[in-house]
């Protein structure tokens, strides 16, 4: 362990550390601008300039590694010489925009120009002026105020994967390019308007919109994928004005993917507001009292074997609890909450749960997806592979139709066979995952919504990829609901239909009444002959089906907790409130339980975790994972020869929010055209 | 004193006899280069450092210290040696001389070098503007391919070395030695960060030095005549012979081979025929390449060209590219115009130099003029003395030192020009 001092001060660090990470350690703030502790080095910026004794020069302590007796000065007329050197001549090409640029109250640059810098201008030239670049819909550029560090190129090239910005001319004539001007590809861009330390790149939908001094700021997780990514939540008013990640580094590091950041425009559209009742063939407005009365009069007036409930994948444990509970007050058994049709949550808990968790994936030397297409089923968690895949030593083998991932994975098979193959140990890559120190199984959740779903799951169960004090096997959901609903058995029971069994039983005339939370993800066009109560909060495809609405809240508009594909319970908090009438999903359900006179001795939030604490009390320990205990699966039968399908192709419309946002419909309209014109061959 | 043409190493600097490898060999080259290789490692960095030879690229740092950072035992793993032979810097042409008409000294450098350091490779990197030099070079490489000095078995040595010819795309900034190794990968030419220095992760992450194209020419030589007689000329720690390139205001600009710390004023007079109108014509001289500070005529008097005397005078020898200014000279502009190529070359990728080199031109291309305030002068040093240092490589030194030496040494004419501006613009106005 190298030892230095540190303005007089002896610190001892982990070897390969640097010397900014030696005065971190020693409580001395080093002011940087291209460093950034996820990307490479990249040593450009030249704030982080320290004395060091025995150099003739200051050094660049980002970039030097800490050694042994090194004498370190990081507050000395040097060094504020430097630092202040350094940020007139960034400034001196850097435009006096502050008051109408964006970035203005969280800017690095006016930060650090305030404490480091000099006061006045000594430049008497002109500044230099630089073309803005089109980077498509996410993000806008206001490229004059560049200051080159950097980071936008390195996370795209590092994290995301993608080359699709670069550094073109030198000089002060340098500019950050795409060099043929393109939109921007990658599904996890957005990060790169947090990583810029100025207002060179501003998320495009949020600009001009808002100063970030009047947002409220409320910590809540993401639900538009499985993940439960942590975000901050920036509102004014009653209006979500932005989505920014928040650090975790069990889940998404400080990243957060694209439909995460940018799908808050659809929390603003086709929102159900009011409660609705179906009259002469429409949909009509209705007070609370007569839509719940109308609601309760029919499940109450239906044989409960003639009831069904489908949850929908952004509902909340809350409301899954009261509407089973609903449902069981009722006597109906039909009951599901995997839309998707995926065989999971019949077997022990470790079989649908990403048991090696999110950050064990850099643990894993061995990797196997089945039917899994992380990167548009789970942006971050990709770059989580990639991240593993570039420290060495990484190998990725998949089953299912081949996708770009950004890094190289060796192709298997398409479908089922090929897992019985690799189970059966007749590929090399059986071997390899049976070798692996950490083997890691990623199942999909397309890989098991299928007829054959739970035998495929059952052979995937059965790789060896089972050691000490790990467990590889891991199902990666893409609904945020799922784990939650599977936790607190929203599944059929006994003699209960699933979702196709529900569907099926609408069209033969033995379903009458289905309650939907929030479940648009099903063919609703099925459900015609059938009386369908809706609760959610976007007109989507459920609600077109409906014949009562109740109108519920978003995920921003709640105080809810959500498990993610790992098991890990979290919160989510309300930062605005419901549009209009609509009210907190657990709210409505409990009002339903007092309409139809149902007994029920919850009367706040609080009641119903409580309920859910002594249910299953893992689920009351938020932000940990409980680990699942692993048993073998039984053998669930043959599995099908056709190919694993994945979930969706459009990474940007998944979810009712999603699919209401303008600024997804955009995103996907390129990837569109990206996709035909590669097909049509007049690509590079 | 003068070198005596016994002592010259570089016999067919101006081309009176052919570059090939027959004309070569009749000079003396790749003479018992099996026996010099077939004497070790150990011997060959040991003899090259107590030449004492420093590196002829500019900076001087003694070349056989910089060969013993190199691994020592063989790791099966490639390691390589490059040669610089960039040559960009204004002013100066010696390699250029080498490449064209003694390339063989420059391939027999490089087998010696590379036996010496265990490289696996040599990659000499060109730069992109010599074309008929590559011609040459890359002839001169296949004769040495052909004859079995290079490859396999290089000359019977027992030792493979391979040899390659890159052509650069002319930039400035790739004769910088991570610029370069950058360029050589194929990447945009931007120096790296150092520490690693190339001898621990250069040329594709692996163990590399770098040397300069006159560093390794020389190094055969040594080798043959012994490292006594090459630290017997010139001066101790600056040793041994040196091409000086001298242009500017000078009768007869000339690239000559000189002993190492020959006054300046010898050596214009003696190989130039003088500076045009004389010595006391002389305003001032750029003795190192355009990177290094200018010295006014009473420096030049009596200053010794070698790396210490220089560095004593606050400028330095660099590339020894001596350009020679006299009276006639537009001081300021002629600075200036070093500032707008430092800022042409700058490769943008550090604060100071980017931002700075802009600047600096700008206001020279003012002051030039005398468009500024007597307080400017201050600013300018300032600015200089915010890039000098505070960057990646030296070129942000580069681009300060020439403005500092002009400040230092002529800034009664600096205030001149300020003040007679000043003056005519108040006559205008009072005309009008």
């Amino acid at each position: 362990m190298p030892k230095l001092t540190i303005d007089g001060q002896t610190i001892e660090v982990p070897p390969g550390s640097t010397v900014l990470q030696a005065c971190e350690a020693a409580g001395r703030e080093i002011p940087v601008f291209c460093y950034h502790p996820r990307l490479n080095i990249a040593g450009n910026c030249r704030m982080c300039l320290v004395e060091l004794e025995k150099s003739p020069k200051p050094i660049a302590s980002c970039a030097m590694p800490a050694a042994d007796g090194m004498v370190i000065h990081t507050d000395t007329p040097v060094v504020h010489k430097a630092r202040r050197g350094v940020l007139e001549l960034l400034l001196i090409n850097h435009p006096l925009d502050c008051p109408i640029c964006d970035q203005g109250g969280e800017c690095d640059l006016q930060d650090l120009t305030l404490f480091y810098g000099p006061d006045h201008s000594r430049f008497a030239e002109n500044k230099r002026p630089v073309a803005d670049k089109d980077l498509g819909p996410l993000i806008s550029t206001h490229m004059t105020r560049c200051i080159h560090c950097t980071r936008c190129i390195r996370f795209l090239n590092e994290v995301a994967g993608v080359e699709e910005l670069g550094a073109c001319a030198r000089g002060e004539h340098m500019e950050i390019t795409t060099w043929i001007e393109a939109a921007l590809t990658s599904e996890l861009q957005g990060n790169i308007i947090d990583l810029c330390p100025v207002g060179a790149l501003n998320s495009k939908p949020y600009e001009y919109r808002a100063r970030t001094w009047e947002l409220k700021k409320t910590e809540s997780v993401d639900v538009l994928d499985a993940l439960g990514c942590n975000i901050r939540v920036d509102s004014r008013g009653n209006e979500v004005m932005r989505v920014l990640p928040r650090l975790n580094e069990a889940i998404n590091e400080e990243w957060i993917s694209d439909k995460t950041r940018f799908a808050y425009d659809g929390l603003r559209r086709r929102r159900l507001d009011v409660p609705m009742v179906k009259r002469d063939g429409k949909l009509r407005e209705a007070s609370w009292s007569e839509a719940l009365r109308a609601a309760a009069e029919r499940l109450a007036g239906t044989g409960p074997e003639r009831v069904a409930a489908v949850v929908g994948d952004l509902a909340d444990l809350e409301s899954m609890l009261l509407l089973k509970e609903l449902m069981a007050a009722l006597g109906s058994p039909h009951l599901d909450c995997r839309q998707d049709g995926a065989k999971l949550g019949i077997g022990p808990r470790a079989s649908w749960l990403f048991n090696p968790t999110i950050a064990g994936i850099e643990q894993a030397d061995v990797c196997l997806l089945v039917g899994c297409d992380p990167r548009s089923e789970a942006p971050v968690l990709n770059a989580r592979l990639r991240k593993r895949w570039r420290q060495g030593g990484f190998r990725v083998g998949r089953i299912g139709p081949p996708r770009d991932l950004t890094y190289p994975v060796e192709e298997l098979g398409a479908g089922p066979q090929t897992l019985q193959e690799v189970v059966g140990g007749g590929i090399a890559f059986a071997q390899a995952l049976r070798d692996a120190r950490a083997p890691l199984v990623v199942v999909g959740s397309g890989a098991v919504a299928r007829p054959d779903g739970a035998a495929v799951l059952a052979l995937a169960a059965s790789l060896p990829v089972q050691r000490e004090a790990w467990n590889g096997f891991a199902v990666l959901h893409r609904a945020a609901s799922r784990v939650g609903g599977l936790e607190l058995g929203i599944l059929p029971g006994p003699g209960g239909r699933d979702v196709a069994g529900i569907l099926h039983g609408v069209e033969a005339g033995e379903i009458e009444v289905v309650y939907l939370l929030g479940a648009d993800e099903i063919e609703a066009s099925r459900l015609r002959g059938a009386f369908v109560i809706y609760q959610g909060h976007h007109g989507d495809r459920g609600a077109a089906a409906a014949d009562i609405v109740l109108p519920g809240a978003a995920y921003t508009e709640k105080h809810a907790t959500y498990v993610n594909t790992e098991g890990r319970p979290q919160r989510g908090k309300l930062a605005v409130f419901p549009p209009g009438e609509a009210k907190e999903d657990w709210r409505i359900l409990r009002a339903l339980h007092d309409a139809l006179g149902l007994r029920s001795d919850v009367a706040t939030l609080g009641d119903v975790r409580a309920r859910i604490a002594t249910l299953a009390p893992h689920l009351a320990r938020i932000d940990e994972v409980t680990p699942a205990n692993w048993e073998p699966l039984a053998d669930a039968g043959a599995v099908d020869r056709a190919p694993f399908g994945y979930p969706f192709d459009d990474f940007y419309r998944t979810d009712s929010i999603s699919r209401a946002s303008a600024v997804m419909a955009e995103c996907s309209r390129l990837a569109r055209e990206r996709r035909a014109s590669e097909a049509t061959g007049t690509h590079g | 004193m003068m070198l005596r043409d016994q002592d010259r190493i570089f016999r067919n600097l101006y081309g009176s006899e052919p570059w090939h490898l027959d004309a070569a060999r009749r000079r003396g080259d790749w003479d018992g280069t099996r026996d010099l290789i077939a004497k070790g490692r150990d011997w060959l960095v040991e003899e090259v450092k107590a030449s004492g030879l420093r590196g002829r690229g500019g900076a001087g740092f003694p070349t056989g210290l910089k060969w013993s950072f190199m691994p020592k035992q063989p790791t099966g793993q490639p390691v390589y040696l490059v040669v610089n032979a960039d040559e960009s810097e204004p002013g100066t042409c010696k390699d250029r001389e080498i490449l064209r008409h003694e390339p063989h000294k420059l391939i027999e450098g490089c087998l010696l070098a590379g036996a010496a350091m265990g490289c696996t490779a040599g990659y000499i990197y060109i730069r992109g503007e010599f074309v008929r030099e590559a011609e040459v070079l890359q002839a001169a490489l296949e004769e040495a391919y052909a004859a079995g000095l290079l490859g396999r078995d290089a000359a019977g040595s027992g030792y493979d070395f391979e040899l390659y010819l890159h052509r650069g795309a002319g930039a400035y900034i790739c004769g910088e030695e991570t610029g370069l190794l950058e360029s050589l990968e194929g990447k945009k030419g931007q120096p790296r960060l150092k520490p690693p220095f190339p001898a621990a992760a250069g040329l594709y992450g692996r163990p590399t030095t770098v040397n300069n194209v006159e560093t390794i020419a020389v190094v055969p030589t040594i080798l043959r005549r012994g490292a006594s007689w090459f630290s017997d000329l010139g001066k101790p720690n600056n040793t041994g012979t040196k091409i000086f390139c001298i242009s500017g205001h000078v009768n007869r600009p000339c690239t000559v081979e000189e002993e190492m710390g020959i006054p300046l004023k010898v050596l214009i007079e003696r190989h130039c025929g003088g500076v045009r109108g004389g010595w006391d014509n002389l305003l001032a001289v750029i003795p190192g390449g355009s990177s290094v500070p200018l010295l006014p005529k009473s420096i030049c008097d009596t200053v010794h060209m070698d790396f210490d005397s220089l560095r004593e005078v606050r400028s330095g020898l660099g590339t020894a590219g001596v350009i020679v200014m006299d009276r006639s000279t537009d001081i300021v502009r002629a600075i200036a115009r070093l500032s707008k190529f430092y800022m042409h070359e700058s490769c943008g990728q550090c604060t100071p130099c980017r931002e700075g080199t802009g600047w600096l031109w700008r206001m020279m291309t003012r002051l030039a003029e005398g468009r500024a305030r007597l307080e400017e002068i201050d600013l300018l040093d300032e600015v200089t003395r915010e890039i000098e240092g505070h960057t990646i490589c030296a070129l942000g030194d580069a681009a300060a030192w020439p403005v500092q030496g002009l400040i230092r040494h002529f800034r009664p004419e600096l205030e001149r020009r300020i003040r007679a501006a000043a003056l005519q613009q108040a006559q205008q106005r009072q005309a009008a």
